[in-house]
């Protein structure tokens, strides 16, 4: 069974570039892109798991119980805001072209700019 | 290209990427049996070092300090750069009308709105002890003015999405960032050095500079999602508003 995890980055990676590849909305293109990002959420930490570790927080849980890798944690937390920027900017990016062309399909869109 | 042949395309490369990461994936370590060492060092030195409970929090704003840094500078340029993409002239705000139809949603929306206010201030208040941290709570923050809007609609919450009080708040949160770091260097240690002493573990005098860096991430990323939201909803309501009233 430790194999599952990783099968599920893979699938979510894999899925959410499928999703980029057909998509027909600039504002699902973005989300699709941020699923694929959150299969690195799901990476790194389960390669920080620990078998039976709790939490990396010792209030009131002795020095030097199990716990998991605090490392990967902190950049998942980065990863994730760099999700947040990069959404925000697609969004916007999404409403001006919306507002220059009309249209918010990326085949549409190609077709337009020749 | 037509659909088909960008699928057809996207089929094979997925195939060949598939097979590299099934690859990768091989190499590493069991699921369950991290190998280190870095995590089991700081679940370790952590606490007897700065004297912090949540080591995340510790690796964040402590040891991988310079590092957030960079990342709340990319949030920073990432606001900066919507503000910029959404600029649009002329446009007039608080004429919108506050359209929450129900007095039951207003009531409760309200009061919760106070709670995860609470909450969120709380997330980051004692993100070195227990779970939490400035990143957490600031986005929570944000939350928590969203659901204003949610409840009772978009003139109240223009009072908390208010830009020319949340860009001091950003400029400050990110500013203070390298102001705690700098104030290392001034007193002869290192950038983003604890210059405060460690404190007592487990309470919120713990963690010296790292609380004080902490709270500027909060209010940078709290601002900084507060700009966002209001952009994106003014972007929304005012075309809306304009169709109203003609």
């Amino acid at each position: 069974m430790s194999f599952l995890p990783y099968a599920l980055v893979g699938w979510i990676c894999v899925v959410g570039l499928y999703g980029i590849v057909t998509s027909k909305h600039l504002i699902h293109l973005g989300l699709c892109l941020s699923v694929t990002q959150s299969s690195t959420y799901v990476l790194l930490l389960s390669v920080g798991y620990v078998e039976g570790g709790g939490p990396p927080i010792f209030k009131g849980i002795k020095l030097g119980t199990t716990a998991v890798d605090p490392v990967v944690q902190s950049l998942v937390l980065t990863d994730i805001v760099v999700s947040v920027t990069v959404v925000a900017l697609i969004l916007a990016l999404a409403l001006n072209v919306h507002k220059e062309t009309g249209s918010a399909d990326p085949d549409e869109i190609a077709e337009l700019s020749g | 290209m037509s659909r088909r042949v960008r699928i057809g395309i996207f089929l094979a490369a997925a195939a060949s990427f598939g097979a590299l990461l099934i690859w990768g994936f091989i190499g590493l370590t069991d699921f369950g049996h991290y190998k280190g060492p870095y995590g089991y060092v700081l679940n370790r030195v952590a606490l007897p070092e700065r004297h912090m409970t949540n080591v995340v929090t510790s690796a964040v704003f402590d040891y991988r300090g310079f590092d957030t840094m960079g990342e709340e500078f990319i949030l920073f340029a990432s606001v900066v750069g919507v503000v910029l993409l959404l600029r649009s002239e002329g446009r007039e705000d608080d004429e919108m009308e506050d359209d929450t139809g129900s007095d039951t949603v207003r009531v409760f929306g309200t009061l919760m709105v106070g709670g995860s206010l609470l909450v969120a201030l709380w997330l980051i208040a004692f993100g070195f002890v227990t779970p939490g941290g400035g990143f957490q709570g600031g986005v929570a923050l944000a939350g928590g003015a969203a659901l204003l809007f949610l409840a009772a609609g978009y003139g109240p919450f223009k009072v908390l999405g208010n830009e020319t009080a949340l860009d001091p708040i950003e400029g400050i949160g990110a500013g203070g960032y390298v102001v705690v770091g700098l104030a290392g260097l001034v007193s002869g240690a290192a950038f983003l050095q604890n210059v405060l002493g460690p404190g007592v573990p487990g309470t919120l005098w713990s963690g010296g500079s790292a609380a004080l860096v902490n709270w500027c991430a909060g209010a940078e990323v709290a601002a900084a999602n507060l700009i966002l939201f209001s952009q994106f909803l003014e972007e929304y309501l005012v075309p809306l508003a304009g169709k109203q009233q003609s």
